[in-house]
């Protein structure tokens, strides 16, 4: 079995709006279904309450508000998987209900 | 034996070997990798395996003859040495299979008889054209690993450096190991979408070669040739796939006129001035029956419509009793299958064709705001065709010269220079671009 990080992403609009709701239903139903896969996830507040932290190269820190990169589709939430293959990790996150969509990113194994 | 048998026959068998290892390097080198994967669990030892396998094979064979099935023979001989190595990485590091799942056969016997073997070659060709890979290191990876190309060859194919063509097969089998890309073929329920995109890259194959994007050459014959491989390939593994009868026909009705679509001096002949004679009737007469084949289905895919289209003009004995309206009903039906900006230039076309070149030019022009053909030198090409058959000089003369800019193939600007000589020279000469429907 391998592990996964599904990422996903939504319209920040839409994500401002959402806040302070409670988990959708859809996202009840597939963790309801998809269970025995998930190892874990969460999902997160607005970018505008992100904070980056960026190393300046001389021993300090650049501390700055927001993501590293501004963009319409932000990061909502994730989901950290495993699954058999790529293909499995893909059926799987094709059910996540995601706004604009997800990315999956296989997670390294050290040993 | 004595005298100057003793000196000749080494060399004359060495001749024999070194020939019956390139032929089963052409003929067998994607069965014996894709059989040896299965035991390696992971592409690039059993490359390696492979490639020891053929080394061996030079000089085992010339001390012990040519086995009967040379196949099986560097199957069974590769399959061994990539399970010593996996037992040898085993020991040491205990070392995970990375391609395939436990108990999924990795471990297995790599097996003595040659009836053992199993045919993984769809699973190898699904690998290197998974939907998780780009088209274009799909397409490189299959030149690799399923035709067997050296990485000099593939990056010669596609005039990329060799290092840049190392760098993107390194990043691809990365991937696939990294992320786990499964070696099998897919279940039904995804078969049908998969089989689409290898077909898909399979056709890149067929294109680049038969109109090479750019360089001196018009063709690049041995790139064409793989793709005609691959679809024969396909159509062995997934009988009765109509899409996959389809490619093939398509291909084989297209390049049964390539013999005839450069003259003597390696100029371009328009289909309506090529020499019918040379048309490759044997490759006529497969592609009909393929094509038969793959109109079983309903409703037709895209390539069974493609080829029925390059039927109509092989089966026309002349250009003037060519079915422009029949092309143009083709052209319809594979709107609404593909509805893709370059059908509906190759669609003006044959309106034009049909109907006129003003009502062709018309529908062309309604393509200009097209992003997707802003850089294509065919749309420019083909309005300057038009414009010049309506004796509007000056404007063709400046299509074709939009498309020699858009162009990267020099065969293709000669062609495109000749044609406005031609216009601005004499009356314009009607005529087709010629290329795959």
């Amino acid at each position: 079995m391998s592990k996964y990080l599904i990422l996903i992403y939504q319209d920040e609009a839409v994500a401002r709006q959402a806040e302070g709701e409670s988990i959708s239903a859809s996202y009840q139903e597939f963790q309801r279904r998809r269970g025995p896969s998930l190892l874990g996830g969460a999902a997160l507040h607005p970018s505008s309450t992100a904070t980056s932290i960026r190393r300046d190269g001389s021993g300090g820190f650049a501390v700055t508000d927001g993501p590293f990169a501004e963009s319409k589709e932000t990061l909502g939430g994730y989901y950290l998987i495993e699954a058999a293959d790529l293909d499995e990790a893909l059926e799987i996150a094709k059910e996540v209900p995601a706004g604009v969509g997800v990315e999956v990113w296989p997670v390294r194994v050290t040993s | 034996m004595a005298g100057a048998g003793d000196q000749l026959m080494p060399w004359t068998a060495s001749a024999e070997v070194a020939a019956a290892v390139a032929e089963a390097h052409r003929r067998e080198w994607a069965f014996v990798l894709a059989a040896t994967v299965r035991v390696a669990g992971d592409i690039d030892a059993a490359e390696e395996a492979v490639q020891d396998a053929y080394a061996s094979a030079l000089s085992t064979w010339d001390s012990s003859g040519i086995p009967r099935k040379p196949g099986a023979w560097l199957t069974v001989t590769a399959r061994r040495r990539a399970l010593d190595v996996r037992r040898r990485a085993a020991t040491v590091e205990r070392a995970l299979p990375k391609l395939l799942r436990p108990g999924e056969g990795g471990a297995e016997d790599p097996g003595t008889e040659e009836e053992d073997i199993p045919d993984d070659r769809l699973r190898l060709i699904f690998t290197c054209c998974h939907p998780a890979l780009a088209v274009e290191a799909q397409v490189a990876l299959t030149l690799r690993l399923v035709c067997g190309l050296s990485t000099a060859e593939v990056a010669r194919a596609f005039l990329v450096p060799e290092a840049t063509m190392a760098a993107r097969l390194t990043r691809a089998k990365k991937k696939i190991a990294a992320a786990h890309i499964p070696y099998r073929v897919p279940t039904a329920p995804e078969l049908h979408d998969r089989v689409d995109g290898v077909l898909a890259a399979v056709y890149l194959v067929y294109t680049t070669g038969h109109t090479a994007p750019s360089g001196a050459d018009l063709m690049r014959r041995d790139l064409a040739e793989r793709g005609l491989e691959l679809a024969r390939m396909l159509r062995l593994l997934l009988p009765g796939h109509s899409d996959v009868s389809g490619l093939l026909a398509l291909i084989l009705l297209t390049a049964a006129r390539a013999g005839a679509r450069l003259d003597g001096r390696q100029d371009i002949v328009l289909l309506e001035h090529q020499d019918r004679s040379k048309w490759d009737r044997q490759a006529i007469r497969e592609g009909l029956s393929m094509l038969h084949e793959s109109l079983g289905a309903r409703p037709p895919g895209r390539f069974a419509l493609m080829a029925a289209i390059a039927a109509v003009h092989d089966e026309s004995g002349t250009w003037q009793e060519t079915d422009w309206h029949e092309i143009l009903g083709l052209y319809d039906l594979l709107l609404e299958r593909w509805p893709s900006p370059v059908v509906r230039l190759n669609r003006a076309i044959a309106l034009g064709f049909a109907a006129g070149p003003g009502e062709g030019l018309a529908e062309l022009d309604a393509l200009g705001a097209e992003p997707q053909l802003a850089r294509y030198p065919y749309l420019a090409a083909a309005r300057g065709d038009f414009l010049a058959r309506l004796g509007r000089i000056p404007e063709a003369r400046t299509a074709f010269e939009e498309a020699i800019i858009l162009t990267d193939n020099e065969t293709e600007r000669r062609f495109l220079r000749a044609r406005i000589a031609e216009a601005t020279g004499s009356q314009g000469c009607p005529g087709q671009r010629e290329g795959p429907a």
